[in-house]
């Protein structure tokens, strides 16, 4: 038999020698360009002359790093990054190749929700379980069904929208307001908050539809500072800065949450504590984001929901097609705007105090990076969005050693804006789609595939 | 409703009267006047530049002209006047659907949803206006299935079923003119509207866009109205031409009559208007 050459060792062997080369020349030229730079300093002595202080030290590190930096790329970067664009361009359409967890995903997902109070109270008992169900649990859940709320708006629909925080605003003084003046409980004023935001949202839309990408951006971020600076100045209605405090609890159908004889803790003769309001509002948050899911899936496979995604691919076909883009445009807006308002009157009955405060341009910015993160779109890539971007926050309250690295007055937290943008920057680097970048079908004939996100577009407006 | 004309003339289902465009000093259409046979495959050929678009664009809504009438003429008696209804009430109330020069397909959705987004009205009806559709009523079930086989059909008619479930984008050139059509014919039309559909196809590809533009006509009884560069798809299927030049309409008539129009002649080789007479001479004698 005759030998074999190995084709995939020589060009192993040939890339190494290649590299060396290639590492060998940009170690030289780093060494010539420096040598004078680097190498030799220019200095003051004693007596005022001028010397040379050599520092071959450091030139020696520089040239190091060079030849190691430019052996790595060529070696390894460059191989790697041929194959994985190789890869991507060899297959477009995302196949699913359907493993059990893949396929149950989102099953899998809401029963480890569902247990997650049971266990976290077991692990860390009644008392210590508090900061993982409500700074945890609670908060991200909220930011979730936020996040879902606007991804109806921007992810379908394609239109930018930053003032989404508005929407919680008015849930959240609606429910403060009418439930402090009029006294209507939670399960009255939950939908209502829904009506009023999403009124709002058309209030809003009406004007502000005709516009067009960045015009539509600027506008609806007026808005929420307008609704803000309303919040703040219509003193004699909100508080101003001074906020709403004393907001009822929320009562399971008739039950309250206190110490009382008849509330809760003493109905089921349990110790009395707050963490069963917490788990109790966990599971409510939980129920209210099942529902935005809920109503997302079903709308996206009802022409309305079609409509939207069409919209954000071409206004002009739909328009051709007969579909009157204003309303359906209203109806996004309104229905995202709807589960703002949810959101903002549990936001509201949670934390039993609003103030304007809590309704910054910020929390827009935050949401808005949810969706495009997590994929616009994408339910599941949203949510994981959320969950490290709340939870890192979360995190970074905790990691108190790090005030044993950089001094007691280190406050990680305060770094999270910076990480949030390196995060970002890095993510879009890496999958400018977002997490999940690929798009569900919402019919299909044969099978269903995903679409690639080369594909779908972001919406002009 | 102001929108709604008499009935006039039963044979034409469209008619243009008088139409002006003017983008600010520019003339794009001059006092255009011609009118679509109802059942038959008209065509509006003209220059680059000579305003068919325009014109396309007014008969869709797309533009408010200057001046000027458009009727049209549905088959059960009803008559709208194009020029005050909004763009999309013109393919929602008056029947009339169109694509576009350079393709606007919904490039991230399915093939199949492209066709399930054109039968948009329908199936809003068919929801409830989507409360009963959010309760999964089965009336909308019923719809949702009867849209598909629709979208099936017109696939099937495009040769387009096999890729129904991939991303429109991934089609190729000629593939995305003919789901352009299918998609507008899933609204329901009586009058088609096609904006240069032969143009960068080849050869095999442009014999089956006449294929299927017949057998639309044929089967579907639609009316069709198509701009077109390519002499030889005009002359092949179409049983009316207008000729357009500056906005003016130089001619119209059968293929033939235009074909041999020396004004027609003139326009696509370009002669001045002076040296349009010796042409004509030059016609005749060829044809004699
Ligand atoms: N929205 C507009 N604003 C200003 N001018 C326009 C507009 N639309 C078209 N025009 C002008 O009107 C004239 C006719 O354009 P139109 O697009 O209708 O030509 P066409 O016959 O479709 O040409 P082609 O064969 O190249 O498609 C052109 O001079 C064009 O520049
Ligand atoms: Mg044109």
């Amino acid at each position: 038999m005759a030998t074999v050459t190995n084709p995939s060792a020589a060009s192993t062997g040939s890339l190494t020698a290649k590299a060396l080369r290639e590492a060998t020349f940009t170690a030289v030229m780093t060494f010539l360009m420096f040598a004078l730079f680097i190498g030799l300093k220019t200095d003051q002595n004693m007596r005022n002359e001028l010397i040379l202080v050599p520092r071959w030290g450091m030139l020696a590190i520089l040239v190091v790093i060079a030849f190691v930096g430019r052996f790595a790329m060529v070696a390894w970067l460059q191989p790697w990054r041929t194959a994985s664009k190789a890869a991507k361009s060899a297959a477009p359409t995302v196949d699913e190749d359907a493993g059990f967890v893949k396929r149950n995903f989102s099953k899998l997902a809401i029963l480890a929700l569902v247990l997650y109070p049971p266990i976290i109270l077991w692990i860390f008992g009644v008392q210590g379980s508090l900061k993982y169900i409500d700074n945890f649990g609670i908060q991200i859940l909220i930011y979730v069904m936020l996040a879902w709320g606007l991804n109806i708006v921007v992810g379908l629909a394609g239109l930018l929208d930053l003032g989404y925080v508005a929407f919680y605003a008015v849930g959240a003084y609606s429910y403060a307001l009418l439930s402090i003046n009029f006294g209507f409980s939670f399960w009255i004023l939950l939908p209502l908050a829904g009506i009023l935001s999403a009124f709002w949202g058309i209030i809003l839309g009406f004007p502000v539809l005709r516009l067009k990408g960045d015009y539509l951006a600027i506008v609806t971020l007026a808005f929420g500072e307008i609704i803000r600076l309303v919040l703040i100045n219509w003193q004699d209605v909100t508080k101003g800065t001074f906020g709403i405090s004393g907001i009822p609890k929320i009562t399971l159908f008739g039950i309250p949450f206190d110490a009382s004889p008849n509330g809760f803790a003493k109905m089921f003769h349990l110790a009395p504590s707050s963490a069963y309001y917490k788990v109790f509002l966990f599971y409510l948050i939980l129920l209210l984001c099942l529902l935005t899911a809920f109503v997302t899936i079903r709308l996206r496979r009802l022409p309305i929901g079609r409509a939207w995604e069409a919209l954000r691919e071409d206004e002009i076909a739909c328009r051709s097609l007969g579909i009157n883009t204003v309303t359906t445009k209203l109806t996004a807006f309104a229905i995202g705007a709807m589960f703002g308002g949810f959101a903002g009157s549990f936001f509201a009955a949670r934390q039993g105090f609003v103030s304007p405060e809590s309704f910054v341009f910020l929390e827009s910015a935050v949401i808005l990076s949810m969706v495009v993160l997590g994929g616009m779109g994408s339910l599941t890539g949203i949510a994981i969005a959320a969950i490290a971007m709340v939870g890192g926050t979360e995190l970074l309250r905790e990691m108190d050693f790090l005030k044993h690295v950089f001094g007691p007055d280190f406050t990680p937290e305060l770094y999270r804006m910076l990480i949030f943008g390196l995060a970002m920057v890095f993510m879009m680097l890496v999958r400018p789609r977002g997490f999940v970048g690929t798009r569900e079908p919402t019919a299909f004939l044969f099978e269903r595939k995903a679409v690639s996100g080369a594909f779908t577009k972001e919406g002009h407006g | 409703m102001s929108a709604v004309a008499k009935p006039m003339n039963n044979d034409a289902i469209l008619k243009v009267e008088h139409l002006s465009m003017r983008f600010g000093g520019l003339m794009a259409i001059n006092d255009l006047s011609f009118e679509v046979r109802r059942g038959e495959i008209t065509a509006l050929i003209g220059p680059n530049g000579a305003g068919k678009t325009t014109v396309f664009n007014c008969i869709t809504g797309f533009y408010k002209p200057t001046m000027g009438m458009i009727s049209m003429h549905q088959e059960g008696g009803k008559s709208f006047y194009l020029e005050r209804m909004a763009d999309f009430e013109v393919t929602r109330d008056a029947k009339v659907a169109r694509t576009f020069q350079n393709i606007r397909l919904f490039s991230g959705l399915t093939l199949l949803e492209n066709l399930l987004v054109a039968q948009h009205n329908a199936l809003m009806k068919a929801s409830g206006y989507t409360v009963l559709g959010l309760l999964g009523f089965k009336s909308y079930k019923d719809a949702s299935k009867e849209a598909t086989e629709k979208a099936r059909y017109w696939l099937e008619k495009a040769s387009l079923i096999d890729r129904a479930d991939d991303p429109a984008g991934d089609l190729p050139y000629g593939a995305q003119r003919r789901l352009e059509i299918a998609r507008a014919m899933c609204t329901g039309p009586e009058l088609l509207c096609l904006d240069e559909p032969a143009a960068g196809l080849n050869p095999r590809e442009s014999q089956e866009l006449n294929k299927l533009l017949r057998s639309i006509r044929a089967d579907n009884g639609t009316s069709l109205l198509l701009i077109e560069h390519d002499m030889s798809v005009v002359m092949e299927i179409s049983d009316h031409v207008v000729v357009l030049e500056y906005g003016q309409k130089i001619s119209d008539g059968d293929p033939a009559h235009v074909k041999n129009d020396p004004r027609v002649i003139a326009a696509y080789l370009g002669v001045d208007d002076d040296e349009v007479e010796t042409v004509r001479h030059e016609v005749e004698e060829g044809a004699n």
